[in-house]
């Protein structure tokens, strides 16, 4: 039996049709984009905009910084501490169009030294954990070309 | 470059940093007392306490100017806690300040301590997806590390930093720590230690990365007008800055997983950090020229390039050639981190900032032994905490 498929939080990103997004959201009043999603009230100090729409997130950025993580980090990180530990990237990624860094993991298999500054990556699907139930689906971030 | 909102430091105490198992409250109690002691007063004369919180100790971290004032004796006098995360110690100053400005008291006592897990510091439990700390960890693994990995690896793509820059600051502030009894390591480190490390967020080893610890700092505080009965040469506070960042803060920020949004506003050219010293200098009436010395945030050591370039020292990309130079030794044209930084210490979050003016006092004292910087007249400090809380505070002689 295959398991459900659950996003990590609910309304951040696409989980149907053939374009992945992260999904944001644009103040009606002054068009500033949000993610996480707001739909409250604005956080530009010169605006009262109180209504919002959703936006999807460009696919594709820049690297605007990376790491990775050495070390299991602690809970509410979901790991299985009787794995042997394998580092995973940390990619901070620039989004022209909305003026924003989002941070995303590493797609599976990239490593720090396929990245560096500036260089042109993708938003992804992926997999944060596995349960007994569901697998949890997350974004990743992923070179467009594979640095030789 | 006297002005007439300074206050005094009238005495500063600190319980040693290390890892020594007992309660907080125990090592604020020790700062507070030592602190009292330099200042030649008595508990008694204390009119406003002004605990720096911690959120690691429970219930009695929460209420921390409660918490030390029943310690050392319940007298009646006013109290405040303030939680600001690595700058809670400038909040607690800040509030003490503001007192003693307003005229509401003379004498205030500032505290602030803490006993730290050991590892990587985790947020608060609970399933908590609008809590940006809860995120960041449940989604994406991003512990504090990282996020000073990531500032690394700018500096080292965009300004041609390496990672034997980064060991060289580990190797200077665990030299200037050997001299220091207040800090928890006092072993000095070699370039070949640092490389040696582990991993922990890429390029950062375990030896560039701050530790976490118990430890408190303490400093007593008057208006001018009191101080004036005790000394004439006093170590004033000049300025205190807690400004917040103004939106659209442009710079991937501890503890969120994305920045505002520049598609309708403009950036503003100036950082986060670099407005926290810029507010602090306008209002000292000062520049980065007129510093002797500086103790900065160094929560990892490339991080400490990223605050000399904040504070104006040197222009951005410029601050490894500064430490190559020998510029930011003892002895060098802007010591910074003389009392051995957070490498030496590990952070005891509540304490740092209180422990950050308690070295300039010393140093402008010219009480600092053997890390003593010569002729130290003007300091300034610098701290970021998460969630938009900074600090940046500055004390002249």
């Amino acid at each position: 039996m295959t398991k459900d498929h659950k996003p990590v939080v609910p309304g951040w990103f696409t989980t149907s049709g053939e374009d992945f997004s992260l999904l944001g959201t644009r103040c009606t009043a002054c068009g500033t984009v949000f993610f996480p999603r707001r739909e409250t009230f604005c956080g530009n100090p010169a605006c009262s905009g109180t209504e919002f729409a959703e936006v999807p997130l460009s696919r594709r950025g820049t690297v605007w910084s990376y790491t990775n993580a050495g070390y299991r980090p602690p809970a509410p990180f979901v790991s299985d501490p009787d794995v042997e530990w394998r580092p995973y990237t940390i990619v901070a990624v620039r989004l022209e169009a909305e003026g924003l860094i989002v941070l995303g993991q590493g797609a599976p298999g990239v490593g720090v030294d396929d990245l560096k500054v500036g260089d042109t990556v993708e938003i992804v699907p992926g997999v944060l954990y596995e349960d007994d139930e569901y697998v949890h689906t997350t974004w990743n971030v992923r070179p467009v070309e594979v640095r030789a | 470059m006297s002005n007439d909102r300074e206050i005094v430091v009238l005495g500063a105490g600190m319980h040693p940093w290390g890892k020594w198992g007992r309660n907080f409250v125990e090592y604020g109690v020790k700062a507070a007392q030592d602190a009292l002691k330099d200042a030649g007063l008595a508990w008694q004369d204390v009119q406003f306490v002004a605990g720096a919180d911690t959120i690691r100790n429970g219930y009695p971290g929460f209420v921390a100017g409660a918490t030390f004032a029943q310690a050392l004796g319940w007298t009646g006098a006013r109290i405040s806690s303030s939680y600001a995360a690595c700058a809670s110690g400038s909040h607690a100053i800040a509030s003490a300040r503001a007192q003693i400005l307003a005229g509401l008291c003379d004498v205030a006592l500032v505290v602030g301590a803490d006993a730290a897990p050991k590892g990587f510091f985790a947020p608060v439990g609970g399933d908590r997806p609008d809590d940006p700390d809860w995120v960041r960890f449940h989604l994406l693994g991003a512990t504090n590390p990282a996020y000073f990995g990531m500032y690394a690896r700018r500096r080292i793509d965009l300004y041609g930093a390496s990672v034997e820059d980064f060991a060289r600051v580990k190797v200077k502030n665990a030299r200037n720590g050997l001299a220091n009894p207040n800090a928890r390591y006092r072993k000095a480190f070699t370039a070949e230690d640092v490389a040696a490390s582990p991993i922990v967020c890429d390029p950062l080893r375990l030896m560039d990365i701050c530790a976490t610890s118990d430890g408190a700092a303490a400093v007593v505080l008057c208006s001018k007008e009191f101080a004036a009965r005790h000394t004439t040469d006093p170590v004033r506070i000049s300025a205190v800055s807690t400004v917040t960042p103004t939106f659209p803060s442009a710079l991937i920020e501890l503890p969120d997983i994305a920045t505002d949004s520049s598609a309708a506003v403009a950036p503003q050219e100036s950082s986060f950090r670099a407005s926290l010293a810029h507010a602090a200098y306008e209002e000292a009436g000062i520049g980065p020229e007129d510093l002797s010395l500086a103790e900065v945030y160094d929560l990892s050591t490339a991080l400490e390039l990223d605050w000399i370039e904040d504070l104006g020292i040197c222009a951005r990309g410029e601050a490894e050639k500064l430490l190559r130079d020998g510029a930011t030794e003892i002895g060098g044209r802007i010591p910074v981190n003389a009392s051995g930084g957070l490498a030496s210490f590990g952070e005891a979050v509540p304490a740092q900032a209180i422990a950050q003016v308690c070295e300039l006092t010393w140093q402008l004292r010219g009480e600092a032994g053997a890390r003593q910087v010569p002729g130290a007249r003007v300091g300034i400090t610098a701290n970021q905490g998460l969630f938009g809380h900074g600090s940046s505070i500055v004390v002249t002689r």
